[in-house]
């Protein structure tokens, strides 16, 4: 392998992972307060993906309001799966609210499936993402350069509302202990909702950036970058959201490095990030940066 | 007449009333109606199986397709004559051993339960060393990886081309017979001591522990059993339809098990059954709101995909709504019927 070769192969590690880092973000957000493994949050991927196809095809919007605008309705459609699918079970075993996570998972993609129909459209990527530009004989397309720094962007904004913020300050105190900080008058349904809703708002990002890089947008598209972030959160921790981001990374890395080292077996690319997963369980259960599990009833 | 030799009189009594209702339908009902009749039956086998471990034991295991998967693939590879195999298997031939190899169709069916269950005790170690949403996503993860490895081991399963042409042997007796055999054997269990530590496991497993149970020991038997029995439905299932391909098996059937077993009950066996057969006869009659439907003045064009819709929000309204399912976790019992009936004839 060429120096030139593996630079491009370390660029393509860098943009996968922050793409998974992006969207386990949101994952290890949820989990973090609820405890719950939000199953739909890959499909919030998908919703926003449609959500910017329509705003740039049928409300002619330029890309650059269109992406934002369904960022935030992603957003908004975290609220609405949190009232519909989780409120309800606040107080229910751990074991009805997952149900209900992949019953609502399950309704989002076969809505999508309703409404728009299984084929695949194609994604309008704005011209100015598929540039090619050459640095020192590496050709790189330039949509790998903006996915990390649009993850770092957003990740220094949420860490600044989790960690400078009343709001932040009060979910970090939720994700502790739920009881006590209900005690403490906070109003836990509201933070609820505010996780719900910066978390998609970031799953949304990542659809987008996701439907940029695979141009192809169908019903179930959510399901693998929604595993796979759900991978890295817990590689990297679940909860942790540096750990999540550190996940990320390091799934990205792998997937690459076993695609460029064994080309033969690209094929159990899928495979390989779960046998990454069981590995975990088995030897670091609580992932690089986590802190033991408190079990929380 | 004793309460447990009048049972024993009244199982025997329905057991002979449903294989009698089975031979009519067989002589007499069309092709349509057995066809349905035979899904229920495996389904419930399936059900059932599952609820050992979900709703007995209260691990939320999210993998029985891939034990399905397998009992499907080793039984198809071994009914059918080294000929067909090499007709079929075009790309890559089949290894050595399963290439010449045949067996008869229950020898293939027992051959799928083991081979499943020898997978099950292989991926039991890393998967019950976690709990709660851990295992969902580790057993999920294995599913992936059984549909992953059927998709591309070319020389094992002929890779997404699927099997075709296997011999159609499941018939009424067959899928009936090991619906009943299932049913009657994981009763026996979840009624056995090892049942009822299974079940104080759901409880509590720190208490549980505490009263001298061994955890590991009781889910791994629940995971064992659950597994086999999947192995014999997947079995069941591939020489019902005769092709079987990896996009079978994949996470929607689970899912399709997980709203039978939580809209029967989690927990019931009686529940499981159930929800098995309502889930293949509304699974049938809610065919109607996909296909046009004719109101002479308008036409209402059928959607496709509605049915998985109304399926996911049943899911959830179970779930939400009436959490216990229509049977919560009691069973069934000829004890139980005639105190009602005595109450209500008063």
């Amino acid at each position: 392998m060429t120096l030139t070769i593996f630079s491009q192969q370390l660029i393509n590690a860098v943009s996968l992972g922050s793409l998974y880092a992006l969207v386990a973000i949101g994952y290890t957000m949820v989990y973090g307060i609820l405890r719950l493994i939000n199953f739909a949050h890959g499909d919030l991927l998908m919703v926003s993906s449609y959500a910017a196809i329509y705003g740039i095809t049928i409300f002619m919007l330029p890309w650059y309001v269109s992406f934002p605008l369904a960022m935030v309705f992603t957003g908004v459609v975290g609220i609405l799966l949190d009232r519909a699918a989780y409120k309800p079970l606040r107080d229910a075993p751990r074991i009805s609210l997952l149900i209900s996570a992949i019953g609502a998972s399950f309704l989002l993609e076969n809505l999508a499936l309703v409404i728009i129909g299984g084929i695949p459209k194609a994604f309008p990527r704005p011209d100015m993402f598929a540039r090619v530009i050459t640095v020192l004989g590496v050709r790189i397309q330039v949509l790998t350069l903006y996915i990390p720094t649009l993850t770092l962007i957003l990740l220094f904004g949420l860490l600044f509302i989790v960690y400078r913020t009343k709001t932040g300050k009060a979910m970090r105190a939720a994700s502790k202990d739920f009881e006590t900080t209900r005690l403490m008058g906070i109003n836990l349904d509201r933070i609820i909702a505010v996780t719900f809703l910066l978390g998609s708002t970031l799953a949304g990002a990542g659809g987008i950036m996701w439907a940029m890089k695979y141009p192809q947008v169908n019903p179930f598209m959510g399901v693998i970058p929604g595993l796979k972030a759900f991978i890295a959160a817990v590689l990297g921790g679940i909860g942790n959201i540096i750990g999540a981001v550190i996940g990320g990374f390091l799934l990205g890395l792998g997937e690459i490095l076993l695609v460029a080292l064994f080309p033969g077996m690209a094929q159990f690319r899928d495979a390989f990030s779960f046998v990454i997963l069981i590995l975990v369980l088995l030897f670091r259960p609580t992932g690089i940066m986590g802190e033991p599990i408190t079990d929380k009833t | 007449m004793n309460h447990s030799r009048r049972n024993l009189v009244l199982n025997a009594l329905s057991l002979a009333a449903l294989f009698s209702v089975l031979y009519l339908f067989k002589r007499y009902g069309t092709e349509y109606q057995v066809r349905i009749l035979n899904n229920m039956g495996i389904f419930i086998t399936m059900a059932v199986s599952y609820n050992l471990v979900n709703g007995v034991c209260g691990l939320l295991h999210l993998g029985p397709n891939a034990f399905i998967t397998i009992g499907a693939y080793t039984s198809a590879l071994l009914t059918m004559s080294p000929a067909e195999k090499q007709m079929s298997f075009i790309i890559e031939p089949l290894i050595w051993p399963l290439s010449v190899v045949q067996a008869p169709f229950v020898v293939s069916l027992l051959a799928g339960g083991v081979t499943a269950t020898l997978f099950a005790f292989l991926i039991s170690f890393p998967v019950l060393r976690v709990r709660g949403d851990y295992l969902a996503i580790v057993t999920l993860g294995f599913g992936e990886v059984v549909r992953v490895m059927c998709n591309a081991l070319q020389s094992v399963t002929n890779g997404p081309l699927g099997i075709k042409g296997l011999t159609p042997y499941t018939d009424l007796w067959w899928s009936w017979g090991v619906a009943v055999f299932s049913i009657i054997a994981i009763t026996k269990l979840i009624n056995s001591s090892y049942g009822r530590a299974m079940k104080a496991i759901r409880e509590d497993e720190i208490a549980a522990k505490a009263m001298g149970i061994d955890p590991f020991k009781h889910l791994m038997l629940a995971f064992l059993v659950s597994a086999f029995f999947g192995g014999i439905a997947g079995g069941l299932l591939a020489h019902l339809i005769t092709t079987i391909s990896p996009t079978l098996f994949t996470f929607f059937l689970t899912f399709n098990l997980l709203i039978i077993i939580v809209v029967g009950g989690l927990g019931s066996t009686t529940g499981a059954v159930i929800g098995a057969v309502l889930f293949t006869w509304g699974g049938e009659a809610l065919r109607v709101v996909e296909s046009p439907m004719d109101f002479g003045l308008f036409v209402i064009p059928g959607i496709p995909g509605m049915r998985m819709v109304i399926f996911s929000v049943i899911l959830m309204a179970v779930i939400i709504f009436a959490r216990r399912g229509i049977m919560g976790r009691n069973e069934f019992s000829w004890d139980a019927l005639f105190r009602r009936l005595r109450l209500s004839g008063r």
